[in-house]
């Protein structure tokens, strides 16, 4: 399959798939990180957690909707007020459905994926009702228009490297949470002895509560992101949430160094395959690839050794 | 088999609800619907197939597939393709530019019948293959999968993978499979036409009577020790493995089990529906048929199916006069199940109707024996 191109082409081709991939790689980062909290830290598994990342990409569309026509002067900027809203947004539904919904649940971990389906079934039918069945799309600023041509056959777009450099700010971000805070300590505590943790003074459900709302929130970031590089519909959310949750577990569920080396190595098999083969052939391979390799090792690539 | 031994596999209670069952499938609704909902329902009880075999494999094995729809999307197209052939004589393709290959075949460029598709011309191959094929694919994903100790949510997320690996592959591979579309314009088996009304009605009747086929043969596991030894493993797994029996078989035994129920379903789908398409192999069929069971009652092969009538008969209510209503009906029946009726429609039946009705047949039987004793009363009295 790669007699038909010179090298030179070859090398232009990879690296623009390989930026293709990255940018993909991305968005599935974003996703993944929330739910490696959610699933790999509290065993929840959140079927609506594609819907709280669609809340995020509509969010965005509501707030740069709200900055052009009422302050248009400032529109080049909308895009950091709208990843804030889109964060506390998908937070508060998080932290509400975790009190109304996950509390009830975590004895159960099956019946939560049924419920949480549920909840997403509502949700985009939600989604539906106010913004309508087709999708939207909003406008980028300019600065993030455009692509910096490295090489005649090479460009670079700027919103893509603006979407890279979020994920390495969140992904940064999250870890100094999760491993060097008082905060992230608790939460690990929780994971690994819920009943020891509760006895040396940690309040075990805030604990929770504030994880899942967390994980919401980083779903909701992931969704504003999102919006830069695609149109969002009421259904966009469950096209990725099953390759989502194949990156967690194929990263090793409980380990997020794991979900970033999954989602990189996803991503871009997927993407270099996608030029040569077909799109759907491409997404087969990759995604039997990685049941194969989860059928070999089901612990994952990075797995944390814990005593049950 | 003695009575006794009757009595263990199908106690009277049990012996009651399935006769009921088969009343209201075998003459109920037969005698009250015209052929047109007939045939809706026989669809309906197409997906109670599936539903069984999540009973066993998810409510007593404690094994949840998220991928069912694949095993009931393989044994409908094992029998789609054998009717497609059928279809596609060089008579009636004769205005193709390749005679005698399926339809959608001659539009993908195909010049030739591919290999897979050649055996499909005999009806006992396709037969076989309608049980085989699922159950073949059953038992790798399951040897793979419980030989390695991958359970619970694991298990539900790589089966729902596989389903969405598979949708992927028939979408894409549209000239092997007929793409998006499906497998359509089926018309006859061995040349007897399945789309005229009478043939709807006995295929009805058929269908019907695998089902309580497969309900008797679900209801034997239940009762066995293999029923037994699921339930063991569903709560303590490690004390089942330590106690010297190999976990993984029995999970794999009823993971075919289930995906062997799945597949007949399938093909009487195709059967009675007339075509075959990937919206019945992917996630979302796949989770709807788990809610059937939950609906039904997950430890009820009887509630199942009971289960998977009114849901179906819901949706089909409610998004016929408002469509926008019905996804937040089943979501919101999705987290009632699960939240506030865990047992379904049977634990209901157990814990509401069953009281009332003993109740009320204790009361009449009382009453009886009072008019009895009274009578017997008077008839002293007049002796005297």
């Amino acid at each position: 399959m790669f007699a038909d191109y010179t090298s030179s082409e070859l090398l232009s081709i990879f690296a623009m798939q390989g930026f293709a991939g990255l940018i993909l790689f991305s968005v599935f980062v974003l996703m993944a990180l929330g739910l490696a909290i959610i699933f790999g830290q509290m065993g929840v598994i959140n079927m609506a957690h594609g819907e709280f990342m669609i809340l995020g990409a509509y969010m965005t569309y509501l707030v740069s909707n709200l900055f052009s026509s009422y302050m248009p002067g400032l529109f080049d900027y909308y895009f950091f007020v709208a990843m804030a809203v889109a964060f506390i947004c998908a937070g508060a539904l998080g932290a509400l459905v975790e009190w109304g919904l996950i509390r009830h649940l975590y004895k159960r971990p099956l019946d939560t994926l049924l419920a949480t389906w549920g909840l997403s079934l509502i949700l985009q039918q939600l989604y539906r009702t106010i913004f309508g069945a087709r999708e939207v799309g909003v406008s980028l600023p300019d600065w993030l228009m455009g692509s910096i041509p490295l090489t005649d056959m090479i460009d670079i777009p700027i919103n893509g490297l603006f979407v890279m450099g979020l994920t390495i700010i969140i992904s940064i971000v999250i870890y100094t949470l999760m491993f060097k805070s008082s905060w992230g300590k608790q939460v690990r505590a929780v994971v690994q002895n819920r009943p020891m943790a509760s006895a040396v003074g940690i309040n075990t459900e805030k604990t929770d509560r504030v994880t899942f709302a967390l994980g919401c929130g980083i779903a909701g970031i992931a969704g504003s992101a999102f919006t830069m590089i695609g149109s969002t519909g009421p259904t966009a959310g469950q096209l990725y949430i099953v390759d989502t949750f194949l990156v967690v577990v194929f990263g090793g569920a409980q380990s997020l160094l794991g979900t970033i080396a999954s989602a990189l190595t996803i991503s871009q098999s997927q993407s270099a395959m996608e030029f040569f083969l077909s799109g759907s052939m491409a997404k087969v391979l990759t995604l039997l690839f990685v049941v194969g390799i989860l059928m070999l090792r089901p612990q994952g690539l990075f797995a944390l050794k814990i005593r049950h | 088999m003695s009575t006794k031994e009757l009595r263990s596999f199908l106690p009277k209670q049990d012996a009651i609800n399935l006769a009921i069952l088969a009343v209201v499938i075998m003459l109920v609704l037969p005698l009250t619907l015209d052929i047109f909902r007939l045939n809706l329902i026989g669809k309906y009880l197409t997906y109670a197939f599936v539903a069984i075999g999540l009973v066993l494999c998810w409510g007593y094995g404690g094994i949840l597939s998220l991928g069912q729809g694949v095993f009931f999307g393989l044994g409908g197209y094992c029998m789609a393709m054998f009717l497609k052939l059928e279809a596609s004589d060089p008579e009636s393709t004769a205005i193709q530019s390749t005679p005698g290959i399926p339809d959608f075949m001659d539009w993908n460029q195909l010049t030739e019948l591919p290999w897979f598709w050649e055996p499909f011309y005999s009806l006992p191959f396709a037969l076989i293959a309608v049980l085989i094929v699922p159950t073949i694919f059953a038992y790798i994903i399951g040897v793979a999968m419980f030989k390695r100790r991958v359970g619970g949510v694991y298990f539900a997320i790589i089966t729902q993978a596989i389903a969405s690996i598979l949708t992927i592959l028939i979408i894409g591979q549209q000239g092997y499979t007929g793409g998006v579309n499906g497998i359509t314009d089926l018309r006859t088996l061995l040349g007897w036409d399945i789309r005229t009304d009478s043939a709807k009605y006995i295929l009805y009747f058929v269908n019907a009577g695998l089902l309580i086929l497969c309900l008797l043969f679900a209801q034997f596991v239940r009762k066995s020790k293999l029923g037994r030894i699921l339930l063991a493993m569903r709560e303590r797994e490690d004390r089942v493995r330590f106690s010297g029996y190999d976990v993984s078989s029995f999970k794999i035994c009823v993971f075919c089990l289930g995906a062997a129920f799945s597949a007949i379903g399938g093909a009487m789908f195709t059967l009675q529906v007339g075509f075959m398409s990937p919206s019945f192999v992917g996630i979302v069929p796949s989770i709807e048929m788990v809610i059937f069971c939950a609906v039904g009652g997950r430890m009820s092969i009887i509630g199942a199916v009971y289960g998977t009538l009114v849901v179906n008969w819901a949706k089909t209510t409610f998004s016929e006069s408002f469509p926008e209503l019905w996804l937040f009906a089943m979501g919101a029946l999705f987290i009632g199940v699960v939240m506030a009726f865990p047992r379904g429609l049977a634990g209901l039946y157990v814990d509401h109707i069953l009281p009332q009705i003993s109740k009320l047949y204790r009361k009449i039987k009382a009453q009886l024996d009072a008019k009895r004793n009274s009578s017997q009363l008077a008839a002293g009295n007049q002796e005297s």
